[in-house]
């Protein structure tokens, strides 16, 4: 087995361990009588250890595979969506041997889960490097910056969890609804998933040229069947589907394609999930949230915003400016990937300020960790994908 | 000055929450607070207490953490915007259209609107510049206004504070106990607190052990090291501080290099190259990118030299070689504070047209001539009485206007020249017009032509200069930033009190500034160890309490 396929076989195995963890530590909560406690104690024993297996094995995969390319694999969209899933479990491993809080493994797993299945739809050839990520500072400042940044998803996993436990999901406000609609935007994520996953399966490939902004003609693969043509295209695969309509060329009806299916496909799955539960997925899930101590989760997502913020202020914009001065000439040039990151630590400081000088606790805290999230999130999927800048390349 | 004087007699200045020597509530609000409002200590907060001058006013204004959270959000808000669409430095502006058009023409209406609302260059726009000059008044009024009651009220707290104050601490506890089991007691405290690494003070049947207090300067460090770095980042503005030039420099080419006085530069070599197919991972060959295109590197190859007086630019000998690199993307060439970094490039420019005079009829020829295109010389002599007159050159031909040819750059990108060409047969000489595939005769037929033969050509390399002074202030305020906010996040600053009270009673309170679950796992800790009485977490016990009566604990 070369070293390559070892690289991906243990990805798999960190899948499928951090998966099984789930449903442990979905023990490790359950049982609502008074005597649970040590029964929970033991699966959270388990889960914990086969986290730990499958980090281990996560560890392997990115070790593995820098060894194979020579340089930290962090450099396009699926290498580094990995590593920041595989840093968001270290950060739960982190916190929960600080807090003990089994109910964070239930939540934070499956986040981890998505975020690597989303990055296993991005191409995962080992590509050599461009000159201007050709420096030690590649691996210095993205690995520093995903650390923060997945410290600081931790933060927005407790207050998943607090919001779960706090707000009344029988009744229709407010929190109630944007509760749901995070819910809502996780099986989205599923359905980019399971869309990706089922036409790559089927070897979907249409070809397409296409007239350019610049005018010039372009060639175009299509992997999912074509919603949105490209600009005055033309289909070269005669026997696949017809686009429903062509877009202007500032339009990539590409990707534009990608994110419809996604969302119908996901509806769609939410639909189901919904007639099969017969209610909202918060209210399904709620109950695993009840033996929860709101005043030690309150106290997590604090705690991680404190551990996050630093390693991110160092790694997002510290180390971030020092290589830009080094490859651009320039620390700071407004670069969309930079104002990004400037955007983040500017929100979690107002969330410090927040919570330190208006008592922000509890619900509103929480609802700003989950919008942090949200943040960190749209620079990595929004602003790689949609924004063009100097950190393009990534996408 | 309204002056609060205690219950136990120290005059506090107004404004003042919890008396600044033993900690009773002197505001009505902490009267009947179960947990007292611990932050900075209870001291007055000039913002808090005046608001009468418009000094005031101003003051109150910038200290407060709202205005400065709201600031904060505005930027944000404002950054986001800016990504909406490329900023006007980032964006491909056609030589002679202006930017404007360039928004319409690639974004269409939005752009127009986009341009129109100055956001396409909005991080140098005036408000956006106020908004970070007001952050950081903010920064240094809230800090200032804050840090000194805190640093005051943290210097000199007393051992010993009252009854109201520690029963109104987050964490309280207390029980009956007989004198000498009370000393003990707090003996014990004091072992295990030593143990857990606190400072312990005690007078007469009180204790007080604390913890981290530095923890508390964090946020003000870090607030110092951002205003040190946003007064660097402004120090830019000053002139000499910061040099942002850019050369274009061609293989061979020795040129002064702009923003850098008394330094010329010479271009060896320039290097483009992409990776060879071996180099690349079976994996990657198999998919479908294209194999050639990712680039490995560009590569300029130089030779810094500094001229050895104050002379004009002469020839390399009169100068002395200071330094030779080869730039990098990722890695410039650094002399004397400057740097210069591989930015651009073109490949192959013509350097050189090589042409064959020769007889139209017979191809007979009367020799060549070299033209270099950056210099071309007014007239070559072929000897034997034949020559060739330079009489115009286009460096980039575009067209004809109103019969003279025209020129759009004084690059060569597609020469052409006008030629009067002398031969022993033609004395008078026969005026040719030569251009890339053209030529035109313009005073009649000719009998002779000027062949072309061949092109050299050269690369050009693209390097910005820069200098930057202000980048050792910029790292020591990331520096001090970076201290002050690792204090602030990493350390918690813990206190507990202990107190036998006259009536045979010993009282224990707790507090900490954060990471409350680690404080009481300390005060679990000594508890047992010292026979403390058992204490209770206030505010925990507000929210069961509130649980309860929800009916929402189905436990």
């Amino acid at each position: 087995m070369s070293l390559i396929d070892l690289s991906s076989t243990l990805l798999f195995i960190a899948f499928i361990a951090y998966l099984v963890g789930t449903l442990f530590f979905g023990g490790a909560v359950k049982g609502g009588k008074k005597d649970a406690s040590v029964s929970n104690k033991k699966w959270g024993t388990i889960a914990i250890t086969v986290t730990i297996i499958g980090f281990i094995a996560n560890l392997g995969y990115f070790i593995t595979r820098w060894i194979y390319s020579g340089h930290a694999p962090v450099s396009n969209m699926f290498e580094f969506t990995t590593a920041f899933g595989m840093f968001v479990v270290g950060a739960f491993i982190l916190i929960y041997f600080i807090y003990k809080l089994p109910s964070l493994g239930l939540f934070a797993l499956p986040i981890a889960i998505l975020i690597i299945a989303y990055a296993s739809m991005f191409p995962k050839e080992v590509t050599p490097l461009i000159p201007a990520l050709k420096s030690y500072w590649l691996t210095i400042h993205v690995i520093t910056a995903a650390m923060g940044e997945s410290i600081l998803a931790i933060s927005a996993v407790a207050g998943l969890i607090y919001l779960m436990k706090s707000v009344d999901t029988q009744k229709r406000t407010k929190s109630s609804i944007w509760l749901e609609i995070v819910m809502y935007a996780g099986v989205l994520v599923l359905g980019f998933v399971i869309v990706t996953t089922t036409f790559k399966l089927m070897d979907y490939n249409a070809d397409f040229t296409y007239v350019d902004k610049n005018g010039a003609t372009q060639e175009i693969t299509y992997n999912t069947p074509a919603l949105f043509g490209m600009h005055e295209y033309e289909m070269k695969s005669p026997d696949k589907m017809k686009p429903l309509a062509a877009m202007p060329a500032l339009v990539n009806a590409k990707k534009l394609t990608t994110v419809v299916w996604s969302i119908l496909f996901g509806s769609i799955l939410y639909i189901i999930i919904r007639l099969i539960l017969r209610k909202s997925i918060s209210r399904a899930i709620q109950p695993l949230t009840k033996r929860v101590n709101m005043q030690l989760l309150d106290e997590v997502g604090y705690r991680s915003v404190l551990i996050g913020f630093p390693v991110f202020s160092l790694g997002a914009l510290v180390f971030a400016m020092i290589w830009a001065q080094e490859a651009w000439s320039r620390f700071w040039g407004w670069d969309p990937k930079e104002v990004w990151a400037l955007i983040t630590w500017l929100f979690y400081a107002a969330f410090l300020h927040l919570r330190l000088s208006k008592g922000w606790q509890g619900q509103k805290s929480a609802w700003l960790a989950v919008i942090g999230f949200v943040i960190i999130m749209f620079n990595l999927v929004a602003v790689n994908l949609i924004i063009a800048g100097l950190h393009s390349y990534a996408g | 000055m309204k002056n609060i004087t205690c219950e136990c007699g120290h005059v506090n200045p107004e404004g003042t929450h919890l008396c600044e020597k033993c900690g009773r509530p002197l505001t009505e609000e902490e009267k009947h607070a179960k947990v007292v409002d611990m932050k900075y200590e209870g001291r007055a907060i000039r913002s808090k207490t005046y608001n009468k001058t418009i000094i005031d006013k101003i003051w109150n204004f910038f200290s407060s953490v709202k205005v400065g959270v709201s600031i904060i959000v505005i930027t944000l808000v404002a950054a986001a915007i800016g990504t909406f669409l490329p900023q006007v430095m980032y964006v491909n502006v056609m030589q002679g259209e202006d930017a404007k058009q360039a928004y319409i023409d690639n974004y269409g209406t939005f752009g127009k609107i986009y341009y129109n609302l100055g956001l396409s260059d909005i991080y140098s726009s005036w408000w956006f510049q106020t908004l970070i000059g007001m952050l950081a008044i903010s920064i240094i009024a809230a800090s200032i206004d804050r840090g000194v009651p805190l640093y005051k009220s943290l210097k000199n707290q007393r051992v010993k504070r009252h009854e109201s104050f520690m029963k109104r601490q987050r964490i309280f506890g207390e029980k009956e106990i007989a004198a000498d089991k009370a000393e003990e007691s707090l003996n014990l405290a004091e072992k295990k607190m030593k143990e857990l690494k606190y400072k312990v003070r005690r007078e007469d049947g009180v204790l007080l052990a604390e913890k981290n207090r530095f923890a508390r300067s964090g946020p003000y460090i870090n607030h110092v090291g951002l205003i040190i770095f946003l007064f660097g980042v402004m120090l830019r503005l000053m002139p000499g501080f910061y040099i942002d030039e850019s050369l274009w420099i061609r293989e061979g080419e020795t040129a002064s290099i702009p923003g850098m006085d008394g330094y010329y530069l010479h271009n060896n070599k320039f290097t483009f190259e992409t990776y060879k197919k071996e180099e690349q991972k079976q994996e990657f060959n198999q998919s479908k990118a294209a194999v050639n295109s990712i680039a490995k590197n560009y590569q300029s190859d130089v030779v810094l030299y500094q001229s050895k007086d104050e002379g004009i630019a002469g020839e390399t000998q009169d100068m002395k070689k200071v330094a030779h690199h080869a730039i990098q993307v990722n890695k410039p060439l650094k002399y004397d504070g400057y740097a210069l970094y591989q930015m651009d490039f073109k490949l192959n420019e013509l350097k050189a047209m090589n042409f064959n005079l020769v007889n139209k009829k017979t191809g007979k020829s009367l020799g060549e001539v070299d033209i270099d295109l950056t210099e071309p010389k007014k007239e070559y002599d072929l000897g034997s009485g034949s020559k060739v007159e330079v009489k115009g050159y286009y460096p980039t031909f575009s067209g004809f206007d109103d019969g003279e040819p025209q020129s759009d750059s004084p690059l060569p990108n597609n020469p052409a020249f006008i030629f009067k060409m002398y031969t022993p047969e033609t004395p008078k000489g026969e005026t040719s017009f030569v251009a890339i595939k053209q030529t035109l005769e313009p005073l009649g037929t000719t009998k002779y032509q000027m062949k072309f033969q061949n092109i050299e050509t050269r690369n050009v390399s693209g390097l910005t200069i820069r200098k930057d002074r202000t980048l050792p202030i910029l790292a020591i305020g990331g520096i001090i930033f970076m201290l002050g906010v690792v204090i602030g996040s990493y350390w918690s600053h813990r206190r507990l009190w202990l107190q036998r009270t006259n009536d045979g009673r010993l009282l224990l309170a707790a507090h900490t500034n954060k990471n409350w679950f680690s404080m009481k796992k300390d005060l679990d800790a000594v508890t047992t160890y010292a026979h403390l009485p058992l204490w209770v977490d206030q505010q925990e016990e507000d929210e069961k309490e509130m649980e309860e009566k929800e009916g929402d604990n189905t436990l």
